[in-house]
């Protein structure tokens, strides 16, 4: 890795053909637990998530930055995996809607969304509990039309809307907030 | 996606040694625009220079009593740091009307001001474009042109530069400092980004191989009355068609000093200093403010399907310049909401 990551400037040219078939050493950490892996610089955070990790709860929308399927947490705070590169993430704190859940336990925001019924195809869901959490830990939701404008990251083509304000209002209020994850 | 080396930089020294005239190298910082544009195929470096590691994530007051803001620190730090909220609510909220939460937890400064514009056209290899390809023709000033420019257009290009953080930036007048080989530079916001011109490839003055390391905020906030407007096709996570940020600063009924500066209308943010020297002095009152929306749209130009936006833009300047001046006590800035303080 060093090898790489160090390279002179003068020798770029060598690299560019000798990087196409060496990937970079990356070390992730995904809801605890440390992996190593072996990554073209091209594969994004949501594809090493998915095809290398196996971890296929993180859903690719629109790989665009438009729809928020792809939300996960860096260091508590959302993100859309999908405009990012993985080996950009070397060790830092990585949750996704796989890490939520304790054991069998579901996270409130999951029963909430059970509850009042917060999908229906549940494509956008994983994204959508994802980023309810990440807006929970920033801490900027104090009404429902801020809760509107704060979640308005993530597309709902069955347009659940409403039930899923419902369900994290129920969060925020019945004060079972989770801890920061 | 086109293949490409990667490289993290830890210092401004790593970046700059990085540079190099024989290859397409880029600097990456979110991310949000760079990735997005070469998975469209419009950006295709050869190399990548992972600048998040540079010790540029600070925001500091400076010697003349106003804000450094970091190039790494992200748009959202930005916009709740403590600083920013109370004394340039006009950046906080003009960035949080910006994007989605998601995205500006990875924007950064640097970046915001760097983006491209979102010219359909622009991003589809397979029609015609002079900022893609030089030379080509533009497909815009014939074609579907909604979102376009309706001042300081060309026959070359009539994109719009897509930033709302950046229109609060125009009017607050800050400065973007750089470094590259040549030295450290500190750049006045009216002369960042360029009119398009003859060469609308090009989208700001700043020179290839130089990195940004902050913004610089004068200590004029125009904390006390201060607006911005954003009117998009949907109520939240779009870019605007037209954005207007208002600062006044008033003494009893009258305008001292105004500013006015206007997003999705041009391949900049828009300012004219004419209209804003008309207002000072003035009372702060409908008919003046009427008269400055007219003057500020006076060279106005529609391309057909944009038409509409310079009606838009007068209404949206003169609801500025009222909810500004009406402004009574501070708005949590929370979140951006269209007209939050007049919504209770
Ligand atoms: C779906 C979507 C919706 C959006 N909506 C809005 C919106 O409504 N309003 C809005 O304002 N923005 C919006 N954005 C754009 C977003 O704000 C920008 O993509 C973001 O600010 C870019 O910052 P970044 O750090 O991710 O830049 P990157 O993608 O990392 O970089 C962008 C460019 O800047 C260069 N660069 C970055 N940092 C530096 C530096 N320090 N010095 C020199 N060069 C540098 C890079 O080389 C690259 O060319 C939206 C984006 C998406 C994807
Ligand atoms: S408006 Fe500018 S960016 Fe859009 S097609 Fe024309 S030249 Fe390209
Ligand atoms: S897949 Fe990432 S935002 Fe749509
Ligand atoms: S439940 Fe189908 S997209 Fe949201």
């Amino acid at each position: 890795m060093k090898d790489i990551m160090n390279k002179e400037v003068d020798d770029r040219k060598e690299d560019a053909i000798v990087t196409e078939k060496q990937l970079l050493p990356v070390q992730l950490n995904v809801n605890g637990k440390q992996y190593i892996l072996h990554l073209e610089p091209w594969t994004s955070l949501l594809d090493a998530l998915r095809e290398h990790l196996g971890l296929t709860g993180t859903k690719k929308g629109c790989d665009h930055g438009q729809c928020g399927a792809c939300t996960i947490l860096i260091d508590g705070k959302r993100i859309n995996s999908c405009l990012t590169f993985a080996v950009m993430y070397q060790g830092v704190p990585i949750t996704t809607i796989e890490g939520l859940a304790q054991g069998d336990k579901l996270h409130p925001l999951q029963q909430a969304f059970i509850k009042h019924d917060a999908f229906q195809c549940g494509y956008c869901t994983p994204g959508q509990i994802c980023s309810a959490q990440g807006m929970l830990n920033e801490g900027h939701a104090y009404s429902r039309d801020d809760i509107h404008e704060l979640m308005s990251g993530n597309l709902c083509r069955c347009a659940a809307y409403n039930n899923i304000v419902k369900a994290i209002e129920e969060v925020i209020e019945t004060g079972q907030t989770p801890d920061a994850v | 996606m086109n293949r490409f080396t990667y490289t993290k930089a830890n210092s401004i020294d790593d970046t700059l040694r990085e540079v190099n005239a024989d290859h397409d190298i880029k600097f990456i910082a979110g991310g949000t625009n760079l990735i997005d544009l070469m998975r469209a195929n419009v950006e295709h470096p050869s190399h990548l220079v992972d600048i998040n590691h540079i010790d540029l994530h600070a925001i500091q007051e400076t010697a003349e009593g106003g804000l450094s803001l970091g190039a790494l620190v992200k748009n959202a730090d930005t916009a709740y740091h403590e600083h920013v909220q109370s004394r340039y609510p006009l950046l906080a909220k003009a960035i949080l009307a910006g994007a989605s939460p998601q995205l500006r937890n990875m924007a950064t400064n640097g970046g915001n001001l760097l983006q491209r514009t979102r010219c359909y056209y622009f991003y589809d290899t397979a029609t015609p474009c002079n900022k893609r390809v030089p030379g080509q023709g533009c497909s815009a000033i014939n074609g579907f042109n909604k979102i376009h420019s309706i001042l300081g257009t060309s026959a070359h290009c009539i994109a719009t530069h897509p930033s709302d953080m950046c229109v609060a930036l125009a009017a607050l007048e800050a400065r973007i400092k750089v470094i590259g080989n040549d030295g450290e530079r500190v750049i006045p916001f009216a002369e960042f980004h360029r009119l398009p011109g003859d060469t609308p490839h090009i989208d700001s003055t700043l020179k290839p191989g130089e990195l940004i390391t902050s913004i610089e905020l004068p200590s004029k906030g125009f904390e006390t009355h201060y607006q911005y407007i954003k009117l998009r096709d949907r109520r939240s996570y779009a870019f605007a068609l037209v954005s207007v940020a208002v600062g006044l600063e008033l003494q009893d009924d009258y305008i001292q000093e105004a500013r006015i500066a206007l997003g999705g209308v041009a391949h900049k943010p828009w300012r004219d200093e004419t209209v804003e020297n008309f207002l000072n002095g003035k009372k702060a009152a409908e008919d003046a403010f009427e008269t400055a929306a007219e003057m500020m749209m006076k060279d106005a130009k529609g391309f057909r399907y944009n038409n509409f936006k310079i009606e838009m833009a007068k209404r949206a300047i003169v609801r500025a310049l009222v909810d500004a001046r009406d402004l009574k006590t501070p708005e949590p800035l929370h979140c951006y909401t269209y007209n939050r303080h007049q919504q209770q």
